[in-house]
């Protein structure tokens, strides 16, 4: 079978799966930090967390893109787990030679800047840095792209913390604790392959921008149902102009935002994806905030409640639009190289040609 | 929700020849130094340019060969607009008979008006207006009053027409007339013609837009004769035929690259010593039309499988329109500049030229309130 057709049915049974079991008790217990056990054995029982290893090593032998690309409907569900992080942490370490991680995976670093240090310790690996907001750092498996003193990157392969790190959570109530590398020792060091090479961020980024359209994409379905079904002066508020005017936008942002997804998925097969992540994280992370906006606006005091499924969603989208880089952050890399490069160089690296 | 079709396009190789081949002759304009990309958009209008273009073979790809085309993918067109806006080259004068008239004509035309007309268009001889808005009936197109009236075998046309682009230098528009009764939907007795503007009982009269250019015209039907292989399409198919046509008119790359120009100059002013927020500004702008180029490619990608994507396009204009006019808006906040045609510099002269020409931006081919009446629809609120 094409790969193609295998990522079409296993997007399929995503959605099924999590429309089934991603459920409102699941994601109501999950806020209030319960790690959902059962619903991660379902996952990894499907195979989702392997998307991306080869078939020989026990994998979906999913391209990136392709596995990036079933995150939407994680997204689209809510789904209150690390799994694309997982994913993106078993294709890069199987990519470098190592074996699939057991459990949960992270990845890091998550912001810019924070640049991790490998120096060697009596035969042994130690990491050296400060990382902010690990999602699920209390207890996935952590995969590190660090540097060593001769400017060479590596993957180092960290086990969950002995002793839990200080409880924070992002707005969405996911955990995202701050980790110190303080000589930590690496469970395995690895070089870093290809598909590392536009750095943790990229890929981060890249995770990110297929959640959010996913989120989004909820939270205007939610939006339109409730605009056809709730009533206001003798019919129902999606006949006004107004709401549709701002469901029309918030239609608008959603669509730039799936093809800034989709942007970055191409980028994979290219090689270098930090230009289109950037560009990807940039735009989707300021659509996400209208399309968070407006599906508020349209549900009135309703969508405010706890009771209102919407939150899950937007809450989300709140927070995955500061994780691996905010808009600003991600604009201004655009911004110095198109600047750099000169008025005339712009259309053809728009064009790609 | 109900999908929309933004699929992802890899353009065909003949659409990455072509793009090679604009380029060696926009290479070659340039050098002439005939245009000036700065204070150009897709509607300035030059002749000359449009026969070399013509002459170049890039206008009419789309259209067989016995016609003067190249039977070329409409991604092939939509690479050399592209190119073209990019390269603010002056296309105004071939733009209309190129994006919408031709193919109209191509498709709901007469033998003989594809013969005589097509031909002309593709050599870049050839120019067309639209003739649609009517001092009462802009948005609200079905209340069209212009009426035609049958006659043996010619129609008779009287009434008026209003912000018609290019009517004092085009040769034809297709003008949309009342042959019938509206019926419940509205939507009914609409009928297509093709107007020769050299023709006696047609006006024009012209109509000078804010920034004291000549653009748009009333034009006024006096008795106008027209044979009735002049009709495009069938009695009282004209709203049907207006509004596939605006697909083409709504997805294109002028939705977004009305002024690339200035957002070009305005990164040729900042390149210097640019600061942060020069660069976040920046960022966020090519970020923005980096996914404006590939829904408008996507729409392109629906129109070579003959699909309508009439809410795809809207969406393509309504967001598309929103960053043009966000551009001077955002540049004249970072470079302390006052707009003049009278500045020296290319970047205060393609200020002037986008801000008094933004307002139209969101206006023409449909407001962006009619768009988004429109993409409500789509989205299952109407």
């Amino acid at each position: 079978m094409a790969s193609n057709e295998i990522s079409a049915i296993l997007r399929d049974q995503t959605d099924r799966l999590l429309a089934e079991h991603v459920t409102r008790a699941v994601l109501a217990a999950a806020d209030g930090g319960a790690w959902p056990e059962a619903l991660w054995a379902m996952v990894e029982e499907a195979g989702l967390p392997r998307a991306m290893i080869a078939e020989e090593k026990g994998g979906a032998g999913l391209a990136p893109a392709e596995a990036l690309s079933l995150l939407r409907r994680a997204g689209y569900h809510a789904l209150p787990l690390p799994l694309g992080e997982t994913m993106l942490a078993n294709g890069l370490w199987v990519a470098s030679g190592g074996e699939p991680i057991a459990g949960p995976a992270t990845l890091a670093p998550t912001m810019a800047g924070a640049a991790v240090e490998i120096t060697a310790a009596g035969g042994k690996t130690a990491l050296h840095g400060r990382l902010t907001g690990v999602p699920w750092g209390e207890r996935a498996t952590l995969l590190v792209l660090a540097r060593d003193a001769n400017g060479n990157d590596h993957l180092a392969l960290l086990p969950p913390p002995a002793i839990p790190p200080a409880q924070k959570r992002n707005l969405a109530g996911e955990p995202r604790p701050d980790l110190l590398l303080d000589g930590a020792i690496a469970a395995a060091i690895r070089p870093a392959p290809p598909l590392a090479k536009s750095g943790m961020l990229a890929l981060g980024a890249a995770l990110r921008a297929q959640q959010m359209v996913g989120a989004m994409e909820h939270a205007l379905d939610h939006a339109l149902t409730y605009a056809n079904e709730r009533q206001q002066f003798g019919r129902p508020i999606g006949r006004f102009q107004a709401v549709q005017h701002m469901l029309a936008e918030a239609a608008g942002q959603f669509a730039a935002a799936t093809a800034a997804a989709d942007g970055v998925l191409a980028a994979f097969a290219e090689g270098d994806i930090l230009i289109a992540a950037a560009m990807a994280k940039a735009r989707i992370g300021e659509a996400a905030g209208k399309v968070a906006e407006i599906t508020h606006q349209v549900h009135g005091a309703m969508g405010f409640t706890q009771e209102h499924t919407l939150h899950f969603l937007t809450r989300r989208l709140w927070s995955w639009r500061d994780e691996f880089g905010n808009e600003a952050e991600w604009q201004r890399l655009i911004g110095r190289r198109v600047l750099a490069a000169g008025g005339a160089a712009l259309w053809p690296m728009l064009a790609g040609v | 929700m109900q999908a929309f079709r933004f699929d992802a396009i890899d353009l065909p190789p003949e659409a990455i020849a072509a793009r090679a081949r604009v380029r060696a002759f926009l290479a070659e304009e340039q050098k002439r130094r005939d245009f000036v990309a700065y204070r150009n958009s897709w509607n300035s209008f030059d002749p000359d340019f449009t026969r070399r273009a013509g002459a170049a073979g890039f206008i009419g790809v789309t259209w067989p060969g016995e016609y003067g085309g190249a039977a070329q993918s409409p991604l092939v067109r939509f690479v050399i607009t592209a190119e073209m806006l990019a390269a603010g080259a002056p296309c105004g004068a071939h733009w209309i008979a190129d994006r919408q008239s031709g193919p109209q004509i191509l498709r709901n035309g007469s033998e003989r008006a594809r013969r005589e007309i097509l031909p002309r268009i593709v050599a870049g001889e050839c120019y067309f207006a639209i003739g649609m808005s009517e001092p009462n009936s802009g948005s609200d197109l079905a209340a069209v009053r212009t009426s035609a009236v049958r006659n043996g075998d010619e129609w008779v046309i009287n009434g008026q027409k209003i912000w018609t682009s290019n009517a004092h230098r085009a040769h034809y528009l297709i003008a949309l007339t009342r042959t019938g009764e509206a019926g419940p939907d509205r939507h009914g007795g609409l009928t297509q013609f093709i107007v020769d503007l050299a023709r006696p009982g047609v006006t024009v009269r012209p109509i000078r837009n804010l920034a004291g250019g000549h653009e748009f015209n009333e034009v006024f039907f006096d008795d106008y004769r027209v044979p009735d292989d002049r009709r495009v399409g069938g009695v009282g198919e004209g709203w049907r035929m207006v509004t596939s046509e605006l697909a083409f008119e709504r997805s294109g790359p002028d939705r977004f690259l009305s002024d690339y120009r200035l957002l070009v100059e305005l990164i040729e002013r900042l390149r210097d010593a640019p600061d942060p927020r020069h660069e976040i500004v920046i960022g966020r702008l090519v970020a923005h039309l980096a996914a404006l180029l590939r829904m408008s490619t996507a729409v392109a990608g629906l129109l070579d499988r003959g699909e309508n994507p009439a809410v795809e396009a809207a969406l393509v204009k309504d967001v598309g329109t929103a960053f043009e006019r966000e551009i001077p808006e955002l540049a004249r906040l970072l470079v302390p500049s006052q707009p003049s045609f009278d500045a020296e510099d290319p970047f205060s002269q393609a200020l002037a030229q986008v801000m008094l020409h933004a307002p139209s931006f969101t206006l023409r081919g449909g407001t962006r309130e009619i768009l988004r009446g429109m993409i409500a629809r789509g989205l299952g609120l109407r």
